[in-house]
């Protein structure tokens, strides 16, 4: 028993520092995000978020739901909502789960900004204060129309979060920016890289007429740069992603990698800070939303992105 | 021991007051779950914790793992193991929503039929592991792809989404639908927020509202589930059987208990709590998800080692497991409250279900009396 209360004592201890050194002076926000713990492209956001939380010398939290799922992520608003922050900023990966908790927090007295998921529409609707973030339909739909304009028929699209509406919403642009029907050219890679590549491999054998492919993020772009690298397809198949990450970047430097699209997550997690502090502190709002992408980034003025990858790009 | 002792019949044996209370299954998870409210008040008391949007906060968390931890806990104390709760929890949901939704089907009828395939499905895990004999381990754990891939496949090939939602829209009205996503006792949050007791909403539609505004069925239901398993299983020859069939499964038959009945029924009753918990949860948000409940199978379970229960079975308790289930959502919320960044909390789950598994092979020493 003696080693139990021990061991209860030094882990309070050391909840008690964390605590200690997050209690400065000035407002409190939460992030809320929708990510598994395993998805390493929101590092980004905590990065963005504890930069600006830096600069404006604001107390600052990330949660997420350790796996993904959405219904405890509505817990997670619930609980940030009853701890009284001065602000939340979420996304909106289902509007059907978490419009109730966005809601209460927001009748309570508590502003949201909605960032990366969502529409600006569901935001004005919810009573948030703005949507920070990239369209994602919009975004497939931009990106299918450049890859008309280079003369694609028909692509992949490797969805490795399919239980997310947005991932979908990313190949149905794309395919009606192609202006073709979205029909199997969905896979569901799921999220383990072997599996993935595997998968990537068997559709582009089974389909050796497929003239691109289109990944939704690092957790897919990586496996499927190493499938194609090993096919022999790679610089030779039309090959688009969407977000950027290490790998990534260094696949456009090689031409195997067409463009990817950056929203640049590192402002939805940066601005709505900048923005909740002002306006608490000074009561100016902007007057409209703020799209953080989609911007294409292409082999040409790399080095910036490349040196930044995965920490601030 | 003395040798008068050794004489006596050791079924009628006198056992120590103080060696009988150490030797009971909940020993551990109240010992675990005062630490942990000294705790959170200690660390978290003007965090939001225990203001009545806090407090409901944890407790609905808690009552979700409870929901699941009794099942698991009735099947472990039976000798077996269910990992396609998790599955099941997806499952569920996702029937629900294209029987209501997408085939539109009365609300009260989709739950119906769901729960009647849930708990087959549940009967025929168990009939798998009782007819074949192979560890319950590996039989759940295949239909726990199996009920995974269903769940996305069926949406996807029938609605091309994979979540599924509009559930409120159609439930309605429904007589059924509030059973599982209502709130009760509206009355007394309202006449606490006149009072002054509660806080109210402060701007937007509800505006004047109490910001709690009733009990979920969700909490009323993992009460009522822990009340009944606890009854039956101490109460009842039924529940001996339990006892008995995970302790000794040859023993039991010896004696004439239907182990393989037993064992069925409890693959059953998983089942059938994963669908309670689905049904709240699809009625609370008015969807359904492809990817709810991942994982939920190993919190259940996590919550009933923490709650005493062995995993070799034929030992166990479900007040036992409702409190490893309301450390575990106490923690996991509190922590949150407290500030601790969130990736540090697998961390301290780690820590707790080490030192409750350590503790229960302690206690299982002292009660086989070996070393």
């Amino acid at each position: 028993m003696n080693t139990v209360f021990k061991t209860l004592a030094a882990t309070a201890l050391a909840v008690a520092t964390t605590v200690g050194a997050a209690q400065a002076d000035g407002e409190r926000y939460v992030l809320v995000s929708h990510a598994p713990d395993s998805d390493s492209w929101w590092n980004t956001i905590k990065n963005g978020l504890a930069l600006a939380c830096e600069q404006m010398d604001v107390e600052c939290e990330y949660r997420n739901p350790p796996t993904g799922d959405l219904a405890d992520m509505a817990r997670i608003i619930e609980q940030a909502a009853a701890s009284g922050p001065d602000g939340i900023i979420t996304t909106l990966a289902d509007p059907d789960v978490l419009s109730g908790p966005i809601r209460d927090a927001v009748a309570s007295g508590i502003d949201v900004i909605i960032i990366n998921s969502g529409t600006p529409e569901q935001a004005r609707d919810f009573g948030a204060l703005m949507y920070v973030g990239q369209p994602e339909y919009d975004a497939g739909f931009a990106a299918g129309q450049r890859a008309a304009g280079d003369g694609i028929e028909s692509f992949l699209c490797v969805n490795h979060y399919i239980a997310q509406p947005a991932s979908t919403q990313r190949c149905q642009g794309f395919a009606d920016g192609l202006g073709v029907d979205l029909g199997n050219q969905m896979i569901d890679s799921g999220q383990d890289p072997s599996e993935i590549q595997n998968r990537v491999m068997a559709y582009l054998n089974a389909n050796p007429e497929t003239e691109a492919v289109l990944t939704l993020g690092p957790t897919s772009a990586d496996p499927t740069i190493l499938a194609l690298d090993q096919m022999g397809l790679a610089g030779d198949i039309y090959f688009g992603t969407f977000d950027l990450g290490g790998d990534i970047v260094g696949a456009i430097r090689d031409g195997v990698i067409e463009w990817g699209i950056d929203q640049q997550p590192f402002l939805q997690a940066y601005l709505p800070v900048i923005v909740l502090t002002n306006y608490h502190r000074f009561g100016v709002l902007p007057g409209n939303n703020i799209n953080s992408g989609p911007g294409f980034v292409t082999a040409d003025a790399l080095d910036l992105v490349a040196e930044l990858a995965g920490e601030y790009r | 021991m003395t040798d008068a002792n050794a004489a006596i019949d050791e079924r009628v044996k006198e056992t120590s007051r103080l060696r009988k209370a150490l030797i009971r299954p909940e020993l551990g998870a109240i010992v675990g779950m005062i630490a942990v409210f000294v705790f959170f008040f200690a660390f978290a008391a003007d965090s939001g914790m225990f203001n009545p949007q806090g407090v409901l906060n944890w407790s609905t968390v808690s009552a979700q793992f409870m929901i699941i931890a009794v099942g698991a806990c009735m099947l472990m104390i039976a000798g077996e193991f269910d990992l396609s709760v998790g599955s099941m929890i997806g499952f569920a949901g996702m029937s629900i929503a294209l029987m209501s939704v997408t085939l539109h089907w009365p609300v009260w009828i989709a739950i119906l039929v769901t729960f009647m395939l849930c708990v087959s499905i549940g009967a025929l895990i168990g009939y798998t592991v009782v007819r074949t004999g192979l560890p319950s381990f590996i039989v759940s754990l295949a239909f726990l792809f199996i009920l995974r891939g269903f769940t996305i496949f069926f949406p996807q090939v029938i609605e091309r989404r994979t979540i599924i939602g509009g559930i409120s829209d159609v439930a309605e009205g429904d007589w059924l639908a509030p059973v599982f996503g209502g709130k009760v006792g509206g009355w007394i949050f309202d006449w606490l927020a006149e009072i002054g007791m509660i806080a109210t909403f402060s701007r937007g539609t509800r505006e004047g509202q109490p910001i709690v505004d009733g009990i979920p069925m969700l909490i009323v239901w993992a009460l009522l589930l822990v009340a009944v398993a606890h009854v039956v299983l101490t109460r009842t020859t039924f529940g001996n059987w339990v006892f008995a069939s995970g302790g000794d499964a040859q023993a039991a038959r010896y004696v004439g208990v239907p182990v393989s009945r037993v064992k069925i029924l409890m693959f059953m009753f998983t089942a059938f709590c994963a669908t309670v918990f689905a049904t709240c949860q699809v009625m609370e948000f008015g969807s359904a998800g492809a990817d709810r409940g991942l994982l939920k199978e190993f919190e259940a379970i996590i919550a009933v080692v923490i709650g005493g229960a062995l995993l070799t079975g034929g030992y166990g308790s479900v007040i036992g497991a409702a409190l490893g289930a309301l450390i575990f959502g106490v923690v996991q919320q509190g922590l949150f409250f407290a500030g601790v960044e969130s990736s540090l909390f697998r961390v301290f789950l780690g820590v707790i279900l080490l030192f409750a598994v350590i503790l229960n092979t302690y206690i299982r020493r002292i009660i086989t009396g070996e070393n």
